[in-house]
């Protein structure tokens, strides 16, 4: 601002120029020093930067520094009596207040021993990858005081790759080992082929292990987490139309198996013909070409697992196996032949929706049980392998968030995921959130809210006549009039109901959806101030019919959705029809749930439209809950004339036209917001049992039920 | 004017040039991209070659054989070779020399009633002990003794292999060690309470849950909330009262418990006036501890609150565990490393509140910070879980039962989706379907039905009889797929010339069936029924085809109930304390007679495969019921009524379903009264339900042109 005005005026001045010139030699300076300034901290301060303020661990590799190990023989081995309980250190987590697991990650370092003998042979890309995930990830803490779950830099990915001797020294050297208590290890390939081990032979004391090779042996359950084997070649495999034909029923890819699995499958393959594809390494082996082990006929490697229905997948010298990962990439349906197994992630995923399990004594009944799976069954294990595919297991960096997450649910148990969470796509996950299958207790009764604004003695006469009504607890006034005070509640009548008044702040129609601390019962009945012809029967046989369907919109003026197929919209009716789709809530009960949720839960931009234009919260209402639950509401009684009688004919009519097209706009535009249309049209209508029965009138139960 | 443009130009290029260092151009110096393309894999695939050792080292490699059964496995303790083709369970008949406790008693009992019982042992696949194994602490009454020698007695012992033990307490005094059962169970499967999670050993024990004395076999106490009540409002949030022990295992938790009480919304109060010797052991809280704990009442507190503690005792688990999710109080654990009941199958993060016995002054916190749609959520799962899981010993037998047989090889599997929502896993039988969308549920889409109409008169279909006239009206119906007519009489079947002509896509099947078979068996599962939806129908009833085009619209909106037109009441007669059973007009209703009638067809297989054979036994022996027991069923599973549609009004007020039993005959009804008390007794509970509403059409008899109603038929009186 100052410097522009001082441009504009230079040119008048022009004496003035030597000031100006110091002027800018002086600006110029003093950038030139704060450069040269930030470059010096940036250089010469890096590595004490990241102790005193706590920066990003650096991920350049190329230049970690090598940090010498002292080995020594004495050896301390894995606890294999863990449990989340005793060797898990609670007390580090919960320092930085907000409820989230805080991961510190080591610097990235190169350690040797004394003969520089390097720890590790490789940094791998895998590894590195599941590192910078980490540190890009909500749980990364620059600061190791308030970190509940530390990583080491240290690559343990393949036990083959690293000398334990010296990386089990250099882990015990790290700054907050502490017996190795709250550390995960990755391991991906370990455990010693000769010996019976299955885990990665270092010593790690309290650490927690995430490693692909459990059994139920060496698992310690709620402690260890099972992540899968990464397969660096799965994603040359991923399909994505999950439902074509596949030209091989089962296939088994695997590498050297068992020959007393390639003999049972040999068997089964000349009982069945053209069911099998047996595949093994071709003459010139490379990982990515198969051959068929009687014809030698050459394929692809993993893209042939795309033509496979089942893909069989053996214990083999490690129980992770590569071929699992390239199986669900391709959407092959894998056929577990492993006992004992511990299946990644197996605390939280539900691989009986995604795998078959046939244990391996059993192999000659693969056959058998594999045809017993229908079709649909079929595609709903395809269904879930995609999902979980592409939820957790596709990258390096799902594998480690999804094994962060799970430390995070054992750590915060209170917030954790619920079974429905971890394994159902999004759009499956849809539950009606009032599913306990009940009759709602009828003394419970339900409380009126009359949402009024100055139609003070329809409302007197509203209230006189519901407080008739035996299961009615409370009348609530929602008085929606700021520029007018209520009348006195010693003008209201007298009845034998208490009747509260609420004043709200803003003339807003969701003011009637508000879950007002007020109302004490389960069910709330909406009711218009104009709302004046129902009876006291028709009242409570409505709240009987709420209480038979407490999920629903119970109420007496219905309507009705239909397509338009010239303007290709949807379009409003309140024609007499066979058929309803919604009931409003000028006159219907609904559960408080349903307030908390318009209020809570209903999408601003249709909240907010609804309050600008002061119409259509009543549909707003009835797309809410049919989304939620997936269920029509239900119109009681035949009722169905609700405007007063004396109002002429005429300029209803035009008023009614306009009003029929803005309701047709909402009902269209929250069709398009929801992104699909929820309402469900029904042909029936609630009635009591004897309704309208050569019987009695005064031996029914409800007989005072209007006409229309 | 230059030097100044130029003097410009300097400032603007070194202030973007410190910007550019600011906003983190310098990053790229580090350039770590880069490098991450030289990075190898951890793993150089092209070296794998598969296994290298001998012939069936891999897959014996990891297997333990060992007889100490510590390490057991299913694959290593297990002989799958009893379980082929049927799992059925052998119980062996009691020695005399000692009755076992009540408790077990119980369990024997709901065994040896049940489809999974046989009584020879060479076709078992599990053995269950007649010895009482639930109690082995020395020191209580119920311990039974010298059960080592009595062991080895067996026939088929064979050191524990396939057999189930079952036990709630283990250990004694002072050290209550989990695995110290006080004999050698061997290979024995343990189905056992209080486990800890370190001592399960996988997928071959059960953990089991520990009930009360006057546990109920069967039936049971359902759930106590009866309302969804939101935010949920309780006098209490958090709650505890119980015992505590001064010194010794597991009396830290409760003994710090009385840190969490602040006398308002969080109410923990102990005591330690137990035992005999309690003054001896007693510390300084006791005194204030037993004031406290007068104060207030057990069920109150746990009916009151919407949290309760559930802090483990000498053993990880406690009677408080079932107590608190009947009575739809949310448990809160305070119980390290306890493996829940059932946990292989059930999903209990949906309906418990873990918390950390390291963390206890934590517990007020987190209880606070739950959602008030988890506790909804929450609240209304624990009560699922308690009714279909552990409200009965029956419950509770069929669950670990059924969680073994899933481990067996080619026996069918039901996954976590179907255990942990209603109608859950004992009501859903794999062998009926794989995929959750074919077992009635609201989310159900069918599109036709197939009308079963069971004959057992044997009239011939007279082109004026009532039977061709059904017949007729059935088959104009809009979503008919097919007709089925269960022949049940000694008359011949009426050759197909006499039924009326089908159109072609119509199936018309004639099921023949011997007159002296039960009634039951015209809810057989005939393959001949394609769709899920199956009309119920007797040769005599009379419908339009308006009524049935109507009723079955409605049954495609409620394909988990029963939809139909004749509805019949039960009552509870208190004078005579049994259930009574009425046709008479009422207000409400809780029977739809399957004479006429929706419902979906899986119901037909559990009729026939799921419903213990006491209860077909009475339907075959009166020849008359099938429908109550239907209703039964049906409202056993759903727990929500039936549902009746608008039906025609005739003439002369003709009973509808009457015909093979004289309506006016008042054994008919004492026989149906008796049925009800029976199905009840046998159920343990009344599982009916009432419902005060009728489904008619939107315009069923509004003052409108009859041209606008769709159903106008229904309206007119019939002759």
């Amino acid at each position: 601002m100052k410097l522009s005005f001082m441009l504009q005026r230079a040119p008048y001045h022009y004496g003035n120029l030597v000031v100006y010139k110091t002027f800018f030699i002086i600006l110029f300076v003093v950038l030139v020093i704060s450069t040269v300034f930030v470059f010096t901290i940036y250089f010469s301060g890096l590595s004490k930067n990241q102790v005193v303020h706590f920066s990003k661990i650096s991920l350049n590799i190329a230049k970690a520094p090598v940090i010498e190990v002292k080995t020594s023989s004495v050896s301390k081995t894995r606890n294999a009596n863990c449990t989340h309980w005793d060797c898990f250190d609670i007390y580090k987590c919960g320092h930085t207040g907000h409820e989230r697991i805080s991961v510190y990650v080591y610097p990235i370092k190169k350690y040797v021993d004394s003969d520089r003998t390097p720890a590790t042979l490789t940094f791998s890309k895998e590894y590195f990858e599941l590192i910078k995930t980490v540190v890009n990830s909500k749980y990364y803490t620059t600061n190791p005081k308030e970190a509940c779950i530390f990583i080491p830099s240290i690559d343990t990915l393949n036990q083959e790759t690293i000398n334990t001797n010296i990386t089990s020294f250099a882990l015990r050297m790290l700054p907050f080992w502490n017996n190795g208590s709250n550390h995960i290890i990755f391991n991906m390939l370990g455990g010693s082929t000769s010996e019976m081990s299955t885990v990665i032979d270092l010593d790690i004391e309290n650490a927690i292990i995430a490693a692909a090779n459990f059994d139920t042996y060496s698992y310690r359950r709620n402690f260890d987490i099972a992540i899968p084997l990464f397969s660096p070649v799965a994603k040359l495999a991923v399909r994505n139309d999950l439902f074509m034909e596949r030209n091989w029923y089962i296939t088994s890819s695997q590498l050297g198996i068992d020959p007393y699995y390639l003999d049972e499958l040999q068997k089964l393959s000349y009982q069945q013909n053209n069911m099998f594809l047996l595949l093994d390494a071709c003459q010139n082996h490379n990982y990515t070409s198969r051959c068929e082990i009687n014809s030698g006929k050459f394929y692809l490697y993993p893209q042939i697992l795309r033509e496979s229905t089942f893909c069989l997948i053996f214990r083999g010298e490690h129980i992770g196996q590569f071929t699992l990962l390239e199986a669900m990439a391709a959407n092959c349906i894998p056929v577990i032949v492993m006992n004992s197994v511990i299946m990644p992630f197996d605390s939280v995923i539900d691989w009986k929706r995604a795998a078959v399990f046939i244990m391996e004594d059993y192999l000659n009944t693969l056959v058998n049980v594999l045809q017993k799976i229908s079709a649909k069954r079929r595609d709903k294990m395809r269904q879930s392998i995609k999902f979980y595919y592409d939820s957790y297991l596709s990258s390096m960096g799902k594998i480690a968030l999804t094994t962060l997450d799970i430390l995070q649910d054992r750590i915060y148990p209170h917030w954790c995921k619920m079974y429905d969470d971890w394994n159902l796509s999004s759009s499956e996950r849809k539950k009606n959130p009032l599913f306990m299958p009940h009759t709602a207790p009828k003394s419970h009764g339900f409380t009126a809210v009359i949402l009024t604004y100055d139609r003070v003695e329809s409302l007197f006469t509203l209230i006189r006549r519901i407080s008739k009504v035996p299961s009615l607890m409370k009348i609530l006034v929602v008085w929606n009039n700021q520029k007018k005070n209520p009348p006195p509640l010693s003008d209201f009548p007298k009845v034998q109901k208490p009747v509260k008044i609420i004043r709200t702040r803003h003339n807003k129609l969701s003011n009637r959806f508000v879950p007002y601390k007020e109302i004490e019962t389960e069910a709330i009945l909406h009711i218009d101030d104009d709302i004046v012809m129902l009876t006291a029967d028709e009242l409570e046989f409505a709240y009987e019919v709420w209480r038979e369907f407490p999920d629903r919109i119970v109420g007496f003026p219905s309507r009705i959705h239909t397509w338009d197929n010239n303007t290709q919209s949807w379009k409003y009716e309140s024609e007499w029809t066979n058929e309803i789709s919604m009931v409003l809530t000028g006159a219907a009960f609904l559960h408080k749930y349903w307030s908390y949720m318009y209020t809570k839960i209903l999408t601003p931009e249709i909240k907010d439209w609804v309050d600008e234009n002061m119409n259509c919260e009543d549909i707003a209402m009835n797309f809410l809950v049919a989304n939620i639950t997936n269920q029509p509401p239900i119109k009681v009684t035949p009722r169905k004339k609700f405007k007063c009688p004396e109002c002429t004919n005429n300029e209803m009519l035009s008023a009614d036209m306009g009003h029929m097209i803005e309701r047709s706009q909402c009902v269209d535009r929250f069709a398009k917001i929801f992104g699909t249309m929820p309402l469900q049209s029904v042909e029936f209508r609630a009635d009591p049992v004897l309704f309208k029965d050569p019987f009695p009138e005064k031996l029914k139960r409800f007989n005072d039920i209007g006409s229309l | 004017m230059q030097a100044k443009k130029r003097y410009l130009l300097l400032v603007f290029v070194s202030c973007a040039f410190l910007a550019y260092c600011y906003f983190g151009g310098y990053r790229l110096k580090s350039n770590y991209a880069y490098i991450e393309e030289e990075l190898f894999s951890f793993v150089d695939l092209n070296s794998l070659q598969g296994l290298t050792g001998s012939v069936g080292a891999a897959r014996l490699k990891g297997r333990i054989n060992s007889n100490s059964g510590e390490m057991c496995r299913m694959e290593t303790c297990f002989d799958f070779s009893r379980c082929l083709g049927s799992f059925k369970v052998f119980v062996y008949t009691p020695d005399d020399s000692t009755s076992p406790s009540g408790s077990y008693q119980k369990l024997l009992n709901v065994i040896t009633e049940s489809r999974y019982y046989t009584s020879d042992p060479k076709e078992a696949c599990l053995f269950v002990l007649s010895m009482d194994t639930l109690d082995r602490d020395r020191l209580s009454p119920d311990y039974a003794r010298n059960l080592q020698t009595r062991l080895h007695r067996l026939p088929h012992w064979n050191n524990g292999l396939n057999h189930v033990i079952f036990n709630l307490y283990s250990g004694t005094w002072p050290n209550y060690t989990e695995q110290n059962l006080d004999f050698d169970y061997g290979l024995a499967i343990l189905a056992k309470a209080s486990m800890s999670q370190r001592h399960v050993r996988a997928g071959f024990d059960v953990s089991f849950p520990l009930f009360h004395k006057g546990h109920a076999e069967k039936g049971g106490e359902p759930g106590s909330v009866v309302s969804n009540t939101f935010p949920l409002q309780k006098s209490y949030l958090l709650a505890f009262k119980g015992k505590r022990y001064v010194h010794g295992i597991g009396s830290d938790t409760r003994n710090s418990l009385h840190h969490l009480h602040n006398g308002q919304d969080m109410i923990m109060v102990t005591t330690c006036r137990h035992g005999k010797s309690w003054r001896d052991m007693q510390d300084e809280r006791c005194d204030q501890d037993n004031k406290d704990y007068d104060k207030y009442d057990y069920n109150i507190l746990l009916h009151n609150s919407t949290f309760c503690l559930v802090p483990r005792g000498r053993r990880l688990g406690s009677y408080r565990f079932l107590e608190v999710l009947q009575a739809g109080c949310i448990p809160v654990l305070l119980s390290n490393g306890w493996a829940l009941p059932f946990a292989e199958v059930i999903d209990w993060n949906q309906a418990v509140i873990w918390a950390d016995e390291r963390l206890l002054l934590q517990v007020p916190s987190i209880v606070r910070s739950v959602t008030p749609d988890r506790i909804l959520k929450l609240r209304q799962q624990s009560q699922t879980i308690w009714e279909r899981y552990f409200s009965s010993i029956e419950k509770i037998i069929y669950t670990t039962l059924e969680i073994i047989r899933e481990r067996l090889p080619e026996q069918p599997i039901r996954d976590g989706s179907t255990w942990n929502t209603l109608p859950g896993a004992l009501l859903t039988l794999p062998t009926f379907s794989d995929v959750q969308e074919d077992f009635p549920s609201p989310r159900t889409v069918e599109d036709a039905f197939t009308a079963v109409i069971y004959c057992q008169m044997g009239s011939t279909p007279t082109p004026l009889s009532s039977l061709h006239r059904l017949v007729t009206n059935v088959v104009k119906s809009r979503y008919i797929s097919g007709v089925v007519i269960v022949w049940a009489s000694e008359k011949r079947t009426p050759s197909r010339s006499r039924w009326p002509v089908l159109p072609s896509n119509i199936s018309f099947h004639i099921v023949q069936t011997s007159a002296d078979e039960s009634i039951s068996q015209r809810f057989r599962p005939l393959a001949e029924i394609k769709t899920s939806a199956v009309l119920s129908l007797d040769e005599d009833t009379v419908l339009t085809t308006d009524e049935i085009d109507f009723a079955f619209v409605v049954w495609q909106r409620f394909p988990d109930r029963i939809v139909g037109y004749p509805a019949r009441s039960h009552y509870w007669d208190d004078s005579k304390a049994t259930w009574g059973y009425t046709s008479k007009w009422t207000n409400d209703y809780s029977i739809v007679l399957t004479g006429a009638a929706f419902y979906h067809k899986y119901y037909n297989v559990l009729y026939t495969e799921w419903l213990s054979p006491l209860l077909h036994k009475t339907v075959e022996q009166s020849q008359n019921c099938e429908d109550i027991l239907m209703n039964f069923l049906v409202s056993h599973i759903t727990r929500r009524p039936p549902i009746k549609v608008t039906q025609r009004k005739q003439y002369k007020d003709q009973p509808i379903s009457g015909g093979r039993s004289p309506w006016n005959d008042p054994d008919h009804f004492v026989q149906r009264q008796t049925c009800l008390n029976t199905f009840a007794a046998v159920f343990g509970y009344m599982p009916l339900l009432r419902s005060n509403l009728r489904l008619d059409p939107v315009l069923f008899k509004d003052p409108v042109s009859n041209k606008r109603k769709k159903y106008r038929r229904i309206e007119l009186v019939g002759s």
